[in-house]
Protein backbone atom coordinates (compact mmCIF):
# COMPACT_ATOMS: atom_id res chain seq x y z
CA UNK A 1 0.00 0.00 0.00
CA UNK A 2 1.34 3.35 -0.71
CA UNK A 3 2.04 5.55 2.21
CA UNK A 4 -0.86 8.25 0.62
CA UNK A 5 -4.40 7.80 -0.49
CA UNK A 6 -4.43 8.90 -4.75
CA UNK A 7 -6.26 12.16 -2.99
CA UNK A 8 -3.24 13.00 -1.17
CA UNK A 9 -0.90 12.52 -3.95
CA UNK A 10 -3.32 14.33 -6.21
CA UNK A 11 -3.19 17.02 -4.05
CA UNK A 12 0.30 17.13 -3.60
CA UNK A 13 1.20 17.39 -7.14
CA UNK A 14 -1.57 19.75 -7.95
CA UNK A 15 -2.60 22.13 -5.80
CA UNK A 16 -5.57 24.13 -5.35
CA UNK A 17 -5.40 27.82 -4.84
CA UNK A 18 -1.19 28.00 -4.52
CA UNK A 19 0.06 31.28 -4.54
CA UNK A 20 -0.26 34.64 -2.25
CA UNK A 21 -2.65 37.56 -2.30
CA UNK A 22 -1.98 40.74 -2.17
CA UNK A 23 -3.92 43.34 -0.13
CA UNK A 24 -5.22 40.06 1.66
CA UNK A 25 -8.01 40.93 4.49
CA UNK A 26 -6.62 38.07 6.46
CA UNK A 27 -3.42 36.32 6.53
CA UNK A 28 -2.55 33.31 8.90
CA UNK A 29 0.80 31.69 9.40
CA UNK A 30 1.50 28.80 11.63
CA UNK A 31 4.57 26.20 12.42
CA UNK A 32 8.16 26.93 12.45
CA UNK A 33 10.84 25.90 10.43
CA UNK A 34 12.59 24.04 13.10
CA UNK A 35 10.14 21.84 13.10
CA UNK A 36 10.04 21.32 9.40
CA UNK A 37 6.76 22.91 8.51
CA UNK A 38 5.44 26.53 8.26
CA UNK A 39 2.08 27.13 6.41
CA UNK A 40 0.55 30.46 5.51
CA UNK A 41 -3.08 31.21 4.17
CA UNK A 42 -3.84 34.58 2.49
CA UNK A 43 -7.96 35.42 2.23
CA UNK A 44 -10.04 37.40 0.12
CA UNK A 45 -13.32 37.50 2.48
CA UNK A 46 -16.22 40.46 1.04
CA UNK A 47 -19.32 39.93 3.63
CA UNK A 48 -18.17 37.65 5.85
CA UNK A 49 -17.88 35.39 2.47
CA UNK A 50 -14.69 34.22 1.66
CA UNK A 51 -14.18 34.98 -1.88
CA UNK A 52 -11.01 33.61 -2.65
CA UNK A 53 -7.75 31.92 -0.82
CA UNK A 54 -4.48 31.11 -1.47
CA UNK A 55 -1.88 29.38 0.35
CA UNK A 56 2.07 28.81 0.87
CA UNK A 57 3.27 25.22 2.40
CA UNK A 58 6.62 24.75 3.49
CA UNK A 59 6.56 20.76 4.31
CA UNK A 60 6.22 17.11 3.54
CA UNK A 61 3.90 15.48 1.45
CA UNK A 62 1.00 15.71 3.18
CA UNK A 63 1.36 18.97 4.69
CA UNK A 64 1.13 20.54 0.97
CA UNK A 65 -1.88 18.21 0.44
CA UNK A 66 -3.77 18.76 3.73
CA UNK A 67 -3.49 23.41 2.85
CA UNK A 68 -4.44 22.73 -0.54
CA UNK A 69 -7.60 20.45 0.35
CA UNK A 70 -8.58 22.85 3.74
CA UNK A 71 -8.63 26.08 0.97
CA UNK A 72 -10.91 24.15 -1.46
CA UNK A 73 -13.03 23.07 1.87
CA UNK A 74 -13.42 27.05 2.53
CA UNK A 75 -13.70 28.76 -1.01
CA UNK A 76 -16.88 30.14 -1.10
CA UNK A 77 -18.37 29.68 2.18
CA UNK A 78 -19.54 32.24 5.03
CA UNK A 79 -16.81 33.09 7.99
CA UNK A 80 -18.95 31.14 10.32
CA UNK A 81 -19.37 27.74 8.70
CA UNK A 82 -15.15 28.15 7.96
CA UNK A 83 -14.57 28.30 11.91
CA UNK A 84 -16.41 25.37 11.80
CA UNK A 85 -13.61 23.62 10.30
CA UNK A 86 -11.93 20.65 11.59
CA UNK A 87 -8.73 18.80 11.01
CA UNK A 88 -10.48 15.72 11.25
CA UNK A 89 -12.84 16.77 8.21
CA UNK A 90 -9.26 17.87 6.38
CA UNK A 91 -8.34 14.37 6.52
CA UNK A 92 -11.55 12.63 6.12
CA UNK A 93 -12.07 15.08 2.87
CA UNK A 94 -7.94 13.72 1.85
CA UNK A 95 -9.04 9.85 2.39
CA UNK A 96 -7.24 9.62 5.74
CA UNK A 97 -3.44 10.47 6.56
CA UNK A 98 -1.13 8.34 7.72
CA UNK A 99 -1.40 8.73 12.09
CA UNK A 100 2.35 10.65 12.29
CA UNK A 101 0.97 12.94 9.55
CA UNK A 102 -2.50 14.25 11.01
CA UNK A 103 -0.37 17.07 12.47
CA UNK A 104 -0.41 18.51 9.35
CA UNK A 105 -4.08 18.69 8.43
CA UNK A 106 -4.21 20.22 12.12
CA UNK A 107 -1.95 22.94 11.14
CA UNK A 108 -3.94 23.38 8.01
CA UNK A 109 -6.99 24.26 10.21
CA UNK A 110 -5.07 26.18 12.45
CA UNK A 111 -3.95 28.21 9.92
CA UNK A 112 -6.95 29.32 8.07
CA UNK A 113 -8.17 29.99 11.99
CA UNK A 114 -5.01 32.51 12.65
CA UNK A 115 -5.83 33.92 9.14
CA UNK A 116 -9.70 34.51 10.48
CA UNK A 117 -8.65 35.97 13.45
CA UNK A 118 -6.17 38.28 11.55
CA UNK A 119 -9.55 39.26 9.71
CA UNK A 120 -11.58 39.47 12.61
CA UNK A 121 -8.81 41.87 14.42
CA UNK A 122 -8.51 44.76 11.59
CA UNK A 123 -12.39 44.75 11.07
CA UNK A 124 -13.33 45.03 14.64
CA UNK B 1 13.44 4.06 -13.25
CA UNK B 2 16.41 6.07 -12.11
CA UNK B 3 17.88 4.22 -9.01
CA UNK B 4 20.11 6.48 -6.78
CA UNK B 5 19.17 4.56 -3.15
CA UNK B 6 22.01 1.95 -2.99
CA UNK B 7 23.24 2.57 0.25
CA UNK B 8 19.58 1.50 1.52
CA UNK B 9 19.94 -1.24 -0.77
CA UNK B 10 20.90 -2.60 -4.15
CA UNK B 11 20.30 -4.43 -7.06
CA UNK B 12 21.32 -8.37 -6.71
CA UNK B 13 23.94 -8.83 -9.38
CA UNK B 14 23.48 -12.02 -11.80
CA UNK B 15 26.43 -13.55 -10.12
CA UNK B 16 24.86 -13.36 -6.74
CA UNK B 17 21.30 -14.83 -8.01
CA UNK B 18 23.31 -17.59 -10.06
CA UNK B 19 25.63 -18.37 -7.00
CA UNK B 20 22.58 -18.87 -5.01
CA UNK B 21 20.50 -21.03 -7.38
CA UNK B 22 21.65 -23.98 -6.96
CA UNK B 23 21.58 -24.21 -2.95
CA UNK B 24 17.44 -23.84 -3.57
CA UNK B 25 16.84 -25.98 -6.65
CA UNK B 26 19.53 -29.23 -5.89
CA UNK B 27 21.74 -28.50 -2.59
CA UNK B 28 18.73 -27.42 -0.46
CA UNK B 29 20.01 -29.87 2.60
CA UNK B 30 20.56 -28.69 6.13
CA UNK B 31 24.36 -28.21 6.40
CA UNK B 32 24.33 -29.76 10.27
CA UNK B 33 22.94 -33.12 8.54
CA UNK B 34 25.76 -36.12 8.42
CA UNK B 35 24.98 -37.75 5.13
CA UNK B 36 26.66 -36.38 2.16
CA UNK B 37 23.73 -34.66 1.07
CA UNK B 38 23.81 -32.19 3.87
CA UNK B 39 27.72 -32.33 3.59
CA UNK B 40 28.06 -30.92 0.18
CA UNK B 41 25.85 -27.80 1.78
CA UNK B 42 28.48 -27.19 4.13
CA UNK B 43 31.12 -27.68 2.15
CA UNK B 44 30.09 -25.10 -0.20
CA UNK B 45 29.11 -22.41 2.90
CA UNK B 46 33.00 -22.98 4.23
CA UNK B 47 33.97 -22.72 0.67
CA UNK B 48 31.89 -19.19 1.06
CA UNK B 49 33.35 -18.60 4.40
CA UNK B 50 36.87 -18.90 2.79
CA UNK B 51 36.08 -16.30 0.27
CA UNK B 52 34.72 -13.84 2.44
CA UNK B 53 37.88 -14.36 4.70
CA UNK B 54 39.94 -13.52 1.90
CA UNK B 55 37.95 -10.61 0.87
CA UNK B 56 38.28 -9.02 4.60
CA UNK B 57 42.37 -10.41 4.91
CA UNK B 58 40.68 -12.72 7.72
CA UNK B 59 40.85 -16.41 8.65
CA UNK B 60 37.82 -18.36 8.12
CA UNK B 61 37.62 -19.56 11.18
CA UNK B 62 36.87 -15.48 12.30
CA UNK B 63 34.06 -15.11 9.94
CA UNK B 64 30.54 -15.94 11.51
CA UNK B 65 27.25 -15.99 9.20
CA UNK B 66 24.71 -13.20 10.69
CA UNK B 67 21.21 -11.97 9.18
CA UNK B 68 23.19 -8.50 8.85
CA UNK B 69 24.68 -5.81 9.76
CA UNK B 70 22.42 -4.63 12.21
CA UNK B 71 22.94 -8.95 14.27
CA UNK B 72 26.25 -7.67 13.25
CA UNK B 73 26.80 -4.82 15.34
CA UNK B 74 24.78 -6.03 18.19
CA UNK B 75 26.62 -9.18 18.30
CA UNK B 76 30.18 -7.89 18.70
CA UNK B 77 29.08 -4.61 20.68
CA UNK B 78 26.98 -6.65 23.31
CA UNK B 79 30.28 -8.92 23.28
CA UNK B 80 33.16 -6.76 23.68
CA UNK B 81 31.37 -5.33 26.34
CA UNK B 82 30.46 -8.24 27.97
CA UNK B 83 34.43 -9.42 27.92
CA UNK B 84 35.05 -5.78 29.34
CA UNK B 85 32.79 -5.81 31.85
CA UNK B 86 34.89 -9.02 33.62
CA UNK B 87 37.64 -6.65 34.04
CA UNK B 88 35.58 -4.29 35.26
CA UNK B 89 36.04 -2.33 32.47
CA UNK B 90 32.33 -0.19 31.85
CA UNK B 91 33.67 2.50 29.21
CA UNK B 92 33.02 2.64 25.30
CA UNK B 93 33.88 5.06 22.70
CA UNK B 94 32.07 5.58 19.97
CA UNK B 95 30.44 8.70 17.47
CA UNK B 96 27.21 10.38 17.47
CA UNK B 97 26.36 9.34 13.95
CA UNK B 98 26.67 5.69 13.83
CA UNK B 99 24.24 3.51 12.74
CA UNK B 100 21.08 2.80 15.14
CA UNK B 101 22.17 -0.45 15.07
CA UNK B 102 25.24 0.35 16.99
CA UNK B 103 23.77 3.55 18.80
CA UNK B 104 20.94 1.51 20.19
CA UNK B 105 22.97 -1.14 21.27
CA UNK B 106 25.02 1.15 23.32
CA UNK B 107 22.22 2.98 24.91
CA UNK B 108 20.92 -0.93 25.97
CA UNK B 109 24.42 -0.90 27.72
CA UNK B 110 24.35 2.42 29.39
CA UNK B 111 21.09 1.88 31.04
CA UNK B 112 23.20 -1.42 32.49
CA UNK B 113 25.37 1.18 33.87
CA UNK B 114 28.07 1.12 30.89
CA UNK B 115 29.74 4.55 29.78
CA UNK B 116 28.88 5.51 26.95
CA UNK B 117 31.12 8.60 25.29
CA UNK B 118 29.90 9.67 21.59
CA UNK B 119 32.56 11.38 20.11
CA UNK B 120 31.92 14.93 17.83
CA UNK B 121 32.60 14.23 14.21
CA UNK B 122 32.89 17.87 13.77
CA UNK B 123 31.22 19.54 10.05
CA UNK B 124 33.08 17.78 7.78
CA UNK B 125 31.55 14.12 9.37
CA UNK B 126 34.84 12.55 10.35
CA UNK B 127 36.42 11.68 13.77
CA UNK B 128 40.20 12.14 14.47
CA UNK B 129 42.52 9.84 15.78
CA UNK B 130 43.23 12.15 18.86
CA UNK B 131 40.15 12.22 19.99
CA UNK B 132 40.21 8.34 20.17
CA UNK B 133 43.62 8.84 22.45
CA UNK B 134 42.35 11.74 24.19
CA UNK B 135 39.18 9.63 25.06
CA UNK B 136 41.08 6.13 25.80
CA UNK B 137 40.93 5.82 29.57
CA UNK B 138 42.12 2.65 32.07
CA UNK B 139 38.70 1.33 31.73
CA UNK B 140 37.50 1.09 27.97
CA UNK B 141 36.72 -1.71 27.28
CA UNK B 142 35.42 -0.97 23.75
CA UNK B 143 36.15 1.81 20.77
CA UNK B 144 33.08 1.18 17.53
CA UNK B 145 33.60 3.48 14.94
CA UNK B 146 31.71 2.95 11.80
CA UNK B 147 34.21 2.57 8.05
CA UNK B 148 31.40 5.36 6.38
CA UNK B 149 28.65 6.87 7.45
CA UNK B 150 25.43 5.52 5.48
CA UNK B 151 23.94 9.00 4.80
CA UNK B 152 26.86 10.89 4.20
CA UNK B 153 29.40 8.28 3.20
CA UNK B 154 32.08 10.36 4.96
CA UNK B 155 35.42 7.60 5.42
CA UNK B 156 36.51 7.58 8.90
CA UNK B 157 40.35 6.79 9.81
CA UNK B 158 39.82 2.86 10.66
CA UNK B 159 43.60 2.02 10.07
CA UNK B 160 44.82 5.21 12.46
CA UNK B 161 41.99 4.30 14.92
CA UNK B 162 43.26 0.43 14.58
CA UNK B 163 46.54 1.53 15.72
CA UNK B 164 45.99 3.34 18.60
CA UNK B 165 43.36 0.68 20.01
CA UNK B 166 45.86 -1.96 19.33
CA UNK B 167 48.52 -0.58 21.29
CA UNK B 168 46.13 0.08 24.39
CA UNK B 169 44.68 -3.22 24.51
CA UNK B 170 41.38 -1.67 23.63
CA UNK B 171 38.95 -4.06 21.42
CA UNK B 172 38.06 -2.25 18.02
CA UNK B 173 35.01 -2.52 16.49
CA UNK B 174 34.03 -1.25 12.90
CA UNK B 175 30.13 -1.22 11.10
CA UNK B 176 31.39 -1.63 7.56
CA UNK B 177 28.07 -1.91 6.26
CA UNK B 178 28.61 0.91 3.85
CA UNK B 179 32.20 0.13 3.12
CA UNK B 180 32.49 -3.85 2.30
CA UNK B 181 32.36 -3.89 -1.48
CA UNK B 182 33.16 -0.59 -2.16
CA UNK B 183 36.46 0.61 -0.05
CA UNK B 184 39.73 -1.81 0.33
CA UNK B 185 39.61 -3.24 4.10
CA UNK B 186 42.33 -5.99 5.66
CA UNK B 187 41.41 -6.41 8.86
CA UNK B 188 44.78 -7.50 9.90
CA UNK B 189 46.50 -4.64 8.66
CA UNK B 190 44.12 -2.19 10.08
CA UNK B 191 44.23 -3.87 13.70
CA UNK B 192 40.59 -4.41 13.33
CA UNK B 193 39.07 -6.85 15.84
CA UNK B 194 35.34 -6.72 14.97
CA UNK B 195 33.65 -6.15 11.58
CA UNK B 196 30.22 -5.87 10.35
CA UNK B 197 28.92 -6.67 6.88
CA UNK B 198 25.50 -6.89 5.30
CA UNK B 199 25.32 -8.63 1.99
CA UNK B 200 22.47 -6.29 0.42
CA UNK B 201 24.82 -3.07 0.88
CA UNK B 202 26.93 -4.67 -2.57
CA UNK B 203 24.64 -6.58 -4.81
CA UNK B 204 24.30 -9.61 -2.83
CA UNK B 205 21.13 -10.96 -1.01
CA UNK B 206 18.99 -9.33 1.95
CA UNK B 207 18.72 -10.94 5.33
CA UNK B 208 22.82 -11.85 5.06
CA UNK B 209 25.58 -10.54 6.91
CA UNK B 210 28.77 -11.56 8.75
CA UNK B 211 30.49 -10.51 12.03
CA UNK B 212 34.15 -10.66 11.86
CA UNK B 213 35.61 -11.24 15.17
CA UNK B 214 39.36 -12.08 15.66
CA UNK B 215 40.76 -15.09 16.80
CA UNK B 216 40.67 -14.75 20.74
CA UNK B 217 37.34 -12.53 20.91
CA UNK B 218 35.07 -14.46 22.98
CA UNK B 219 32.07 -13.64 21.07
CA UNK B 220 28.34 -13.72 23.43
CA UNK B 221 25.30 -15.17 21.35
CA UNK B 222 22.30 -13.05 20.44
CA UNK B 223 20.67 -16.25 19.07
CA UNK B 224 20.84 -19.12 21.13
CA UNK B 225 20.60 -22.51 19.66
CA UNK B 226 22.46 -25.66 17.95
CA UNK B 227 25.63 -25.78 17.66
CA UNK B 228 26.14 -23.54 14.19
CA UNK B 229 28.48 -20.82 13.98
CA UNK B 230 30.49 -22.55 16.19
CA UNK B 231 28.30 -22.23 18.80
CA UNK B 232 28.10 -18.53 18.69
CA UNK B 233 24.99 -17.72 16.59
CA UNK B 234 22.08 -21.01 16.65
CA UNK B 235 19.64 -21.05 13.53
CA UNK B 236 19.87 -23.44 10.83
CA UNK B 237 22.14 -21.54 8.05
CA UNK B 238 20.92 -19.61 5.49
CA UNK B 239 23.01 -21.07 2.91
CA UNK B 240 21.50 -19.86 -0.42
CA UNK B 241 21.91 -16.46 0.70
CA UNK B 242 25.71 -17.04 2.46
CA UNK B 243 26.66 -18.39 -1.51
CA UNK B 244 24.88 -14.99 -2.71
CA UNK B 245 26.98 -12.67 -0.38
CA UNK B 246 30.55 -14.76 -0.97
CA UNK B 247 29.72 -14.34 -4.71
CA UNK B 248 28.59 -10.84 -4.31
CA UNK B 249 31.15 -9.74 -2.28
CA UNK B 250 34.07 -11.21 -4.32
CA UNK B 251 32.80 -9.48 -7.55
CA UNK B 252 32.68 -6.33 -5.99
CA UNK B 253 36.46 -6.79 -4.15
CA UNK B 254 37.81 -8.14 -7.97
CA UNK B 255 36.08 -5.09 -9.68
CA UNK B 256 36.49 -2.38 -6.64
CA UNK B 257 39.36 -0.42 -8.63
CA UNK B 258 37.27 0.03 -11.71
CA UNK B 259 34.24 0.35 -9.86
CA UNK B 260 35.37 3.58 -7.81
CA UNK B 261 37.21 4.91 -10.88
CA UNK B 262 33.64 5.02 -12.96
CA UNK B 263 32.14 6.32 -9.90
CA UNK B 264 33.92 8.62 -8.60
CA UNK B 265 33.41 10.87 -12.03
CA UNK B 266 29.55 9.99 -11.87
CA UNK B 267 29.72 11.51 -8.19
CA UNK B 268 32.09 14.33 -8.87
CA UNK B 269 29.41 15.22 -12.29
CA UNK B 270 26.34 14.73 -10.00
CA UNK B 271 27.92 17.23 -6.90
CA UNK B 272 29.24 19.64 -9.60
CA UNK B 273 25.59 19.80 -10.76
CA UNK B 274 23.85 20.56 -7.59
CA UNK B 275 26.07 22.39 -5.82
CA UNK B 276 24.97 25.11 -8.49
CA UNK B 277 22.00 25.23 -6.61
CA UNK B 278 21.45 28.58 -5.01
CA UNK B 279 21.50 27.95 -1.11
CA UNK B 280 22.58 24.34 -1.23
CA UNK B 281 25.10 22.61 0.57
CA UNK B 282 26.74 19.11 0.32
CA UNK B 283 27.03 17.29 3.54
CA UNK B 284 30.34 15.81 4.64
CA UNK B 285 34.01 15.87 3.29
CA UNK B 286 34.02 16.51 0.01
CA UNK B 287 36.98 13.78 -0.91
CA UNK B 288 36.84 11.60 2.10
CA UNK B 289 33.60 10.24 1.15
CA UNK B 290 32.22 7.07 -0.18
CA UNK B 291 32.44 7.02 -3.99
CA UNK B 292 28.88 6.71 -5.03
CA UNK B 293 27.51 9.16 -1.87
CA UNK B 294 26.02 12.53 -2.44
CA UNK B 295 24.63 13.86 0.18
CA UNK B 296 22.88 17.32 0.02
CA UNK B 297 20.66 20.06 1.80
CA UNK B 298 18.68 22.45 -0.43
CA UNK B 299 17.49 25.50 1.93
CA UNK B 300 13.70 26.49 2.42
CA UNK B 301 12.09 22.79 1.40
CA UNK B 302 11.64 20.00 2.67
CA UNK B 303 12.61 16.79 2.06
CA UNK B 304 9.81 14.36 2.09
CA UNK B 305 7.91 16.61 -0.81
CA UNK B 306 11.34 16.66 -2.85
CA UNK B 307 11.50 12.72 -2.68
CA UNK B 308 7.71 12.35 -3.58
CA UNK B 309 8.29 14.38 -6.71
CA UNK B 310 11.42 12.81 -7.79
CA UNK B 311 9.64 9.53 -7.67
CA UNK B 312 6.72 10.96 -10.00
CA UNK B 313 9.77 11.64 -12.30
CA UNK B 314 11.36 8.22 -11.88
CA UNK B 315 14.07 8.95 -9.70
CA UNK B 316 14.79 6.67 -6.45
CA UNK B 317 16.56 9.02 -3.49
CA UNK B 318 16.13 9.34 -0.15
CA UNK B 319 16.51 12.25 2.79
CA UNK B 320 17.34 12.75 6.28
CA UNK B 321 14.16 14.71 7.16
CA UNK B 322 11.95 13.96 10.40
CA UNK B 323 8.93 13.43 7.87
CA UNK B 324 11.22 10.39 6.14
CA UNK B 325 12.70 9.35 9.39
CA UNK B 326 9.28 8.51 11.30
CA UNK B 327 10.17 10.63 14.44
CA UNK B 328 9.72 14.69 15.05
CA UNK B 329 13.50 14.92 14.71
CA UNK B 330 15.83 15.05 11.30
CA UNK B 331 18.50 12.40 10.91
CA UNK B 332 20.89 12.43 13.91
CA UNK B 333 23.42 12.60 11.02
CA UNK B 334 22.72 15.93 9.95
CA UNK B 335 22.18 17.37 13.48
CA UNK B 336 25.79 15.52 14.34
CA UNK B 337 27.74 17.42 11.86
CA UNK B 338 25.98 20.68 12.77
CA UNK B 339 22.76 21.02 10.32
CA UNK B 340 20.10 23.35 12.14
CA UNK B 341 17.10 21.73 11.91
CA UNK B 342 15.63 23.79 9.02
CA UNK B 343 18.49 22.86 7.62
CA UNK B 344 18.36 18.80 8.05
CA UNK B 345 14.91 19.00 7.07
CA UNK B 346 15.60 19.73 3.48
CA UNK B 347 18.07 17.11 3.01
CA UNK B 348 18.93 14.40 0.22
CA UNK B 349 20.77 11.72 0.03
CA UNK B 350 21.43 10.27 -3.36
CA UNK B 351 24.05 6.99 -3.60
CA UNK B 352 24.82 6.04 -6.79
CA UNK B 353 26.63 2.28 -7.93
CA UNK B 354 28.55 1.45 -10.98
CA UNK B 355 25.65 0.44 -13.01
CA UNK B 356 24.26 3.93 -13.11
CA UNK B 357 25.33 6.10 -15.85
CA UNK B 358 26.17 9.98 -16.83
CA UNK B 359 23.17 9.99 -18.69
CA UNK B 360 20.55 9.48 -15.08
CA UNK B 361 23.23 11.39 -13.84
CA UNK B 362 22.38 14.59 -15.50
CA UNK B 363 18.48 13.66 -15.67
CA UNK B 364 18.98 13.68 -11.59
CA UNK B 365 20.35 17.00 -11.88
CA UNK B 366 17.66 18.79 -13.89
CA UNK B 367 14.90 17.37 -11.95
CA UNK B 368 16.60 17.75 -8.95
CA UNK B 369 16.85 21.55 -9.63
CA UNK B 370 13.20 21.71 -11.19
CA UNK B 371 11.83 20.13 -7.89
CA UNK B 372 13.77 22.52 -5.52
CA UNK B 373 12.93 25.74 -7.56
CA UNK B 374 9.08 24.62 -7.60
CA UNK B 375 8.70 23.81 -3.45
CA UNK B 376 10.88 26.72 -3.02
CA UNK B 377 8.18 29.11 -5.01
CA UNK B 378 5.23 27.71 -2.69
CA UNK B 379 6.97 27.97 0.15
CA UNK B 380 6.62 30.80 2.40
CA UNK B 381 9.80 30.32 4.76
CA UNK B 382 11.64 30.65 1.19
CA UNK B 383 9.94 33.77 0.43
CA UNK B 384 10.56 35.23 3.61
CA UNK B 385 14.18 34.64 3.16
CA UNK B 386 14.05 36.58 -0.46
CA UNK B 387 12.54 39.28 1.18
CA UNK B 388 15.01 39.80 3.78
CA UNK B 389 12.37 38.80 6.31
CA UNK B 390 14.70 35.93 7.55
CA UNK B 391 18.08 34.96 7.59
CA UNK B 392 19.58 33.20 4.54
CA UNK B 393 21.62 30.42 6.45
CA UNK B 394 23.44 28.33 3.55
CA UNK B 395 25.36 31.10 1.34
CA UNK B 396 24.37 31.76 -2.54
Amino acid sequence: MPLYSAKVMDHFRNPRNVGSIENADGVGEVGNAVCGDIMKIYLKIDNDIITDVKFETFGCGSAIASSSMATEMIKGKPVSEVLQLTNKAVTEALDGLPAHKLHCSVLAEEAIKAAIEDYQSKHK
Amino acid sequence: MIYADNAATTQMSEKAIKAMLPYMEKIWGNPSSLYSFGQEAKDAMNFAREEIAHCLGAAAAEIYFTSGGSESDNQAIISAAKIGAKKNKRHIISTAFEHHAVLHTLDKLKREGFDIELLDVHENGIVTPEQIKNSIRADTALVTIMYANNEIGTIQPISEIGEICRAAKIIFHTDAVQAAGHLPIDVKAQNIDMLSISAHKFHGPKGIGALYARKGIQLVNIIEGGAQERGKRGGTENVPAIMGMSAALSDACANMAANNSKLLKLRQKLIGGLIKIPHSTLNGDADKRLPGNVSFCFEGIEGEALLLHLDDRGICASSGSACTSGSLDPSHVLLAIGRPHEIAHGSLRLTLCENNTEDEVEKIIAAVGEVVEYLRSISPLWKDKVIGKREFILPA
